[in-house]
């Protein structure tokens, strides 16, 4: 195995262009467990610690967040949270503090396992990936697209995820994730909702239940037709479990070792209510303060 | 001199007897990484072994080509059960294990064949590039078919029933009020963090030492030398650091594979697992299915109890026999009852081997009946604790063995203690997270969550049982040096985080005091020295602390008659002028009694051992997940010997009990294991350990050393039915299996 | 016996509270090749490469192939065996140890990775035979048993405070979560990590 070790973005595309096989390297946390079980064995790594530019987030002009695709975890919930809450959420819950002091959401984009924590806060969010190769340069991939099936993404062979893009809250947003204890678990699922008051919709994203993590349409366009985004009223019983199933039905779990696909289908719909209660609640409370 | 120097660091020596908090004689070496573990073993010559294991749970093996692996790079030798210089097989009950599997496997991950190479990866890749010629038979998964079924078949020519223990008495099953239960307990894992490791040198004298974390060097020993081909006295084992043990490491694992390797090529060979190949290397909790009548008055007393246990003790016997006494004698807890029918039954499928762990056939049956417990509480409209309070046994009762409880079994008081407790706050809306079920993943902020109490009680015989010859030995020696009297002690007893160094050397404070003895080296165990038996069954320091405690008597009793003789010297002088004085003494308990192989009747057990939990738990009742609140624990343990290391024993035992309640199972699907990781077999971390309240009492039991009585085990008894019954409480359904998966709460 | 084995054992003997270091492998160097094209990046290894990783305080060069994880090179190489394998998977929190003072996983990042940076491991937190307060706070709690997480758990503790001391008890649990304890030390730990970070009982 080589190790490729660019000190400069182009570089990094460079050795991509040249060693399709060369797998990136960031925080580690998910491509070393892969390496030291000898799930593969990759012809190269391609370290990308060194490329500064990863690291780093910024606002654009047009107001979005654009993140690095190295800013790990912690960085993420110590310096965004304000802004991302609900992916800071989700990031809270990744592995360990160990983990999150090293692991990326670049590299959660990158091993694209359905399980992923970061997924759903992307998706409720519209996050859009931004992926560079050498030869034609970046693709914005809109997060939707960009999962195609287990541990499978939309990266051709000679591109690098750069960063994500994506708007800054404008509402509340609340991540929730099951799991059989109380830390270090890998999501039996988990669930993120994300209200866009401005545009008078809401966002979903669902994790670990379908080979790959997904939004829940049907949900959104129910809220979306439902939602009185001018009233100050709590949420209807009636509305919240039709959500919830509608949410629950856009999941194409599986049984497996950590759970069922029946209770897999039961807890999105209790995560997607309660989620969906705590968000408009928040929201209720801003808009009686606007008022 | 190479012992542990158990001088303490802020020299209040005299503060290191028995019943003070003394600390652990390794604690700094543990805390500055210099504490040597199996793993941690390094010789500049040596070379790595690794194991080929069969995929399969059952299979016939056609042919075996070891030809790839041999013309790899760097491998030095090959070896399959052609190789095995003695014995082809060994076992802690029944000589019947394949060191390397003969002409069929028997379970997913039975060791075939063996590589030694001078890189670890290597003499892996170099494994795997074996080629095995597998006919893949019918797999013997379940327990019952295989106990029951005529037409099952065999997995062992003896039968499928390794053992099956009734035990009867009296007459009456018939009662106003009966209330029945089928349970269910899965497989649970030591898991214990220092996978298995050790390293095999090659002696002169054409045996082997080997450097190795067990919790019994000589019956590693006695098992290892006959399939080396080698007299006992050939194959010396010395204790290497141990990180954790609760049971695994008592059959073995790689022993007898790297002293074959390390004869083999003339080299030290070392063999560590990873954590996938732990899983497969060692036995589990046997997982069980149990039946239960339990009849009574209508004021709650019992009449009748009616049990079948059934162990699935999985491909090879292990001490899967002794597991089954356990289950059968300890069938119904420790309460009165006179009219008993148990049928504990251990049987042999093509599961991963079970055998030992933390509890040892207890726990599986504490489960059940204390459920059962709590079913007749609400049949007769008592609470948990007054159930249990009317039909405790105390001093005077008997076992439904027959055997009479002679020493202070106080359980009546126990929980009577336990119930007053004050309980923990309501936790409300609003709340931390991470005081919530689900914790920081902010599954809930307090909707759903519900909260419940439950009660368990265990009792768990100390020692070993049913006629077995059990002893420790031990060697004191006290010689003069510059600074006073010096003692040496000397046992072959594993040390394998229970603390027994620190109480072995509060023992020979404590007995050799009037010898002006304040400093004690402890020599490393290894099988220079006689046996010490296992570090299990909650029995070390009862039995090696017995026997430090007996040579240090011996020792003292030498010293008092040159003393005696010569009034006029200190004891520094006289041990000056004529030491070194030695002892060497075996310890045993009283003997024990086979138990009836029809009636179960014998006093089959040493000692007992009870301990009573409450647990409080909030469930958030609509996704299944459990926060455990608060745990609170009263034991007796006879005798503190030290009291911040038996809290510890009682934390650890607690969180494993819970771990068992709420998370952790060796999933095992058509005789394969689906989560032979920590990222799938979940233990409990420290978000998952709630705060313990804790009781300690001390009843002498006027047979053992001090009073003392074992405490690593009972605790993990009792946990799991507290939490179990706690869930219950919240949720009011009838969970009869544990570990409690979600969905069993959330879709019954 | 014991003599044949401490003159035998040239790393470490059972029990015994001294390390002898032992002599450096020799295997031929790997190297590294310059770059090739203007804008093409350093390429090392395949085969075996020297990298200089700076623990404790010590530069220590060794030969490892890019693909040995920091827990490997640290316990192998550099015969700092106090650092842990229980899982390699991320997930026991056995092998923590401080990487330019933040706490990682050494089995979950390449040794090559961390060159130039400063690397802490148990074996490196006393000052000299001074302990350092974590670790005389986890002697004092009995906060171990078996004593393999506990070179993980004093340096996790350790990063924990660096990251900002926790305020509650609750706020310690969250922190160490990501460190597994078989023996179940944990309220002990909780009691030896307050005791560092002043958080009352």
């Amino acid at each position: 195995m080589e190790f490729l070790r660019p000190q400069t973005w182009a570089e990094a595309l460079a050795a991509k262009a040249e060693l399709p096989g060369a797998v990136p390297i960031q925080g580690g946390t998910d491509v070393m467990v892969e390496i030291n079980f000898d799930v593969r064995r990759p012809p190269a790594l391609l370290d990308l610690t060194r490329v500064a530019e990863l690291a780093r987030w910024s606002a654009e002009p047009d107001g979005r967040l654009r993140v690095g695709a190295g800013v790990p975890y912690a960085r993420v919930i110590s310096e965004l949270a304000d802004r991302l809450p609900g992916l800071a959420q989700a990031a809270r819950t990744v592995g360990s503090p160990q983990i999150r002091n090293r692991g990326t959401v670049g590299g959660n984009l990158g091993a694209a396992s359905p399980a992923g924590d970061s997924h759903p806060p992307l998706l409720a969010c519209g996050a859009v990936i931004e992926v560079e190769s050498a030869a034609r340069g970046v693709r914005a991939v809109p997060a939707e697209e960009f999962y195609l099936g287990v541990k499978r993404n939309a990266l051709e062979p000679d591109e690098l995820i750069k960063a994500f893009v994506t708007p800054v809250a404008g509402g509340p947003q609340y991540f929730s994730k099951v799991g059989t204890r109380n830390a270090m678990v890998i999501a039996v699922c988990s669930f993120c909702v994300a209200l866009h008051p401005a545009e008078r919709r809401a966002g979903t994203g669902i994790g670990s239940a379908a080979p790959v993590p997904l939004r829940a349409l049907a949900a959104e366009e129910f809220l979306a037709a439902e939602l009185d985004w001018a009233g100050t009223a709590p949420l209807a019983p009636a509305l919240l479990t039709r959500f919830g199933e509608l949410v629950g039905a856009a999941a194409a779990p599986i049984d497996d070792v950590r759970g069922t696909a029946a209770y897999r289908r039961h807890a999105l719909s209790v995560l997607a209510r309660r989620t969906l209660t705590w968000a408009w609640n928040d929201h209720r409370k801003a808009a009686e303060r606007c008022a | 001199m190479t012992g542990i120097d158990t001088r303490a660091a802020e020299g209040a020596r005299s503060a290191q007897g028995i019943g003070q908090s003394a600390p652990r004689p390794d604690g700094v070496l543990k805390v500055t990484g210099e504490f040597a573990y199996s793993s941690d073993l390094w010789l500049d010559d040596m070379v790595w072994g690794a194991t080929l294991r069969s995929p399969h749970p059952s299979a016939l093996i056609r042919s075996i080509d070891v030809g790839p692996a041999l013309a790899m790079p760097g491998v030095l030798a090959v070896l399959t059960h052609e190789d095995v210089p003695g014995d082809p097989f060994y076992g802690l009950e029944r000589r019947h294990q394949p060191v390397l599997a003969v002409d069929r496997v028997r379970y997913q991950g039975e060791p075939v064949a063996l590589v030694a190479a001078d890189h670890p990866e290597r003499a892996r890749r170099a494994a795997a590039a074996i080629v095995v010629d597998y006919e893949v038979t019918e797999a013997v998964t379940d327990a019952r078919r295989a106990a029951f079924d005529p037409a099952c078949p065999r997995v062992h020519e003896e039968g499928n029933v390794l053992r099956h223990q009734p035990v009867r008495t009296g007459s009456v099953f018939e009662a106003p009020v009966v209330v029945s239960g089928e349970y269910e307990v899965g497989m649970q894992d030591q898991a214990f963090l220092g996978p298995e490791s050790g390293l095999a040198v090659p002696a002169e004298d054409g045996g082997v030492d080997l450097y190795i974390a067990t919790q019994w060097l000589h019956v590693d020993r006695d098992q290892i030398a006959p399939c080396l081909g080698l007299p006992a006295e050939k194959v010396r084992l010395t204790l290497a650091g141990v990180g954790g043990a609760f049971g695994a490491r008592e059959d073995l694992s790689m022993q007898v594979h790297a002293c074959m390797l390390a004869l083999r090529t003339g080299r030290p060979v070392k063999i560590v697992y990873g954590r996938e190949e732990s899983f497969f290397g060692h036995v589990h909790r046997h997982p069980a299915r149990m039946r239960y009548e339990h009849g009574a008055t209508r004021d709650g007393r019992l009449v009748y109890v009616k049990a079948e246990i059934l162990l699935d003790g999985g491909a090879y016997c292990s001490s899967s026999p002794a597991v089954v006494g356990n289950a059968a004698s300890l069938g119904v807890g420790p309460y009165e009852v006179g009219n008993v029918a148990v049928d504990a039954y251990g049987v042999y499928t093509n599961n991963p081997p079970c055998g030992a762990m933390r509890g040892f056939g207890a726990v599986q049956a504490c489960f059940a009946y204390e459920s059962q417990m709590d079913l007749l509480a609400e049949a007769c409209g008592l609470s948990p604790v007054e159930i249990r309070r009317r039909n405790a046994v105390s001093q005077g009762s008997h076992l439904i063995t027959g055997q009479l409880i002679d020493a202070p079994a106080p359980l009546a008081d126990m929980l009577t203690e336990l119930e007053s407790f004050p309980l923990p706050a309501t936790t409300g809306t609003g709340s931390d997270l991470r005081d919530l079920p689900g914790g920081v993943s902010q599954t809930t902020r307090g909707e759903g969550v519900r909260r419940g109490v439950g009660y368990g009680v265990g009792i768990k015989n100390i020692c070993f049982s049913e006629g077995f010859d059990d002893y420790s030995t031990a060697r004191v020696r006290v010689e003069a040096t510059p600074d006073g009297p010096h003692a040496l002690v000397h046992t072959a007893a594993a040390e394998v985080g229970q603390g027994l160094v620190t109480v072995q050397a509060q023992i020979a404070r404590t007995e050799l005091a009037e010898l002006g003895v304040e400093e004690v080296t402890l020599v490393p165990a290894d099988t220079s020295v006689g046996s010490a038996g296992s570090s299990s069954a909650s029995r070390q320091s009862y039995m090696t602390g017995g026997a430090v405690k007996t040579a240090c008597e011996a020792v003292r009793e030498r010293f008092r008659e040159l003393a005696a003789g010569h009034p006029g010297l200190s004891p520094a002088e006289l041990v000056e002028r004529f030491g070194p004085l030695e002892e060497t003494r075996e310890y045993r308990h009283r003997p024990t009694r086979p138990m009836d192989p029809l009636t179960g009747q014998g006093d089959s057990h040493t000692q007992l051992a009870l301990c009573v939990h409450r647990a409080v738990v909030d469930v958030d009742v609509e996704l299944g997940l459990v926060k455990v609140v608060e745990l609170a624990a009263v034991q007796d343990v006879g005798r503190v010997l030290n009291l911040l290391a038996l809290e510890g024993q009682i934390h650890g035992g607690s969180a494993q009990g819970l771990g068992l309640a709420l998370m952790e199972e060796v999933q095992v699907v058509d005789g394969r294991v689906r989560n032979p990781s920590f990222t799938d077999y979940l233990i409990p971390t420290i978000l998952d350990m709630p705060p313990m309240r804790m009781s300690i009492l001390e009843n002498a039991d006027p047979a053992a050393p001090y009073g003392l009585r074992g405490a690593g085990e009972p605790p993990t008894l009792s946990s799991t039915p507290a939490i179990a019954a706690a869930v219950r409480a919240a949720t009011g359904r009838p969970l009869p299996r544990v570990p409690i998966r979600p969905q069993d709460i959330a879709l019954p | 016996m014991e003599e044949d084995a401490k003159g035998r054992f040239s790393r470490r003997q059972v029990l015994a509270a001294s390390t002898a270091l032992a002599a450096a492998t020799t295997v031929a160097p790997g190297g590294a090749r310059p770059a090739a094209a203007g804008a093409a990046p350093e390429i090392v290894g395949p085969g075996e490469v020297r990298v200089a990783l700076r623990v404790n305080g010590q530069v220590r060069e060794t030969l490892v192939e890019p693909r040995v994880t920091l827990l490997d090179a640290l316990r192998e190489k550099l015969d700092l065996t106090g650092t842990k394998k229980g899982c390699d998977h991320g997930e026991c929190g056995a092998c923590t140890v401080l990487v330019d003072g933040v706490r990682v996983k050494s089995c979950l990042t390449l040794a090559i990775m961390r060159e130039g940076a400063e690397i802490t491991t148990i074996e490196g937190l006393a000052d000299g035979s001074r302990l350092h307060p974590m670790q005389v706070a986890f002697l004092e709690r009995d906060a171990f048993q078996c004593g393999f997480c506990t070179p993980g758990q004093i340096l996790s503790a350790v990063g924990l405070l660096k990251e900002g001391r926790p305020r509650s008890r609750d706020e310690i649990r969250e922190g160490m979560s990501g460190n597994l304890c078989r023996c179940s030390a944990y309220p002990n730990i909780v009691d030896a990590v307050a005791d560092v970070a002043e958080v009352p009982r």
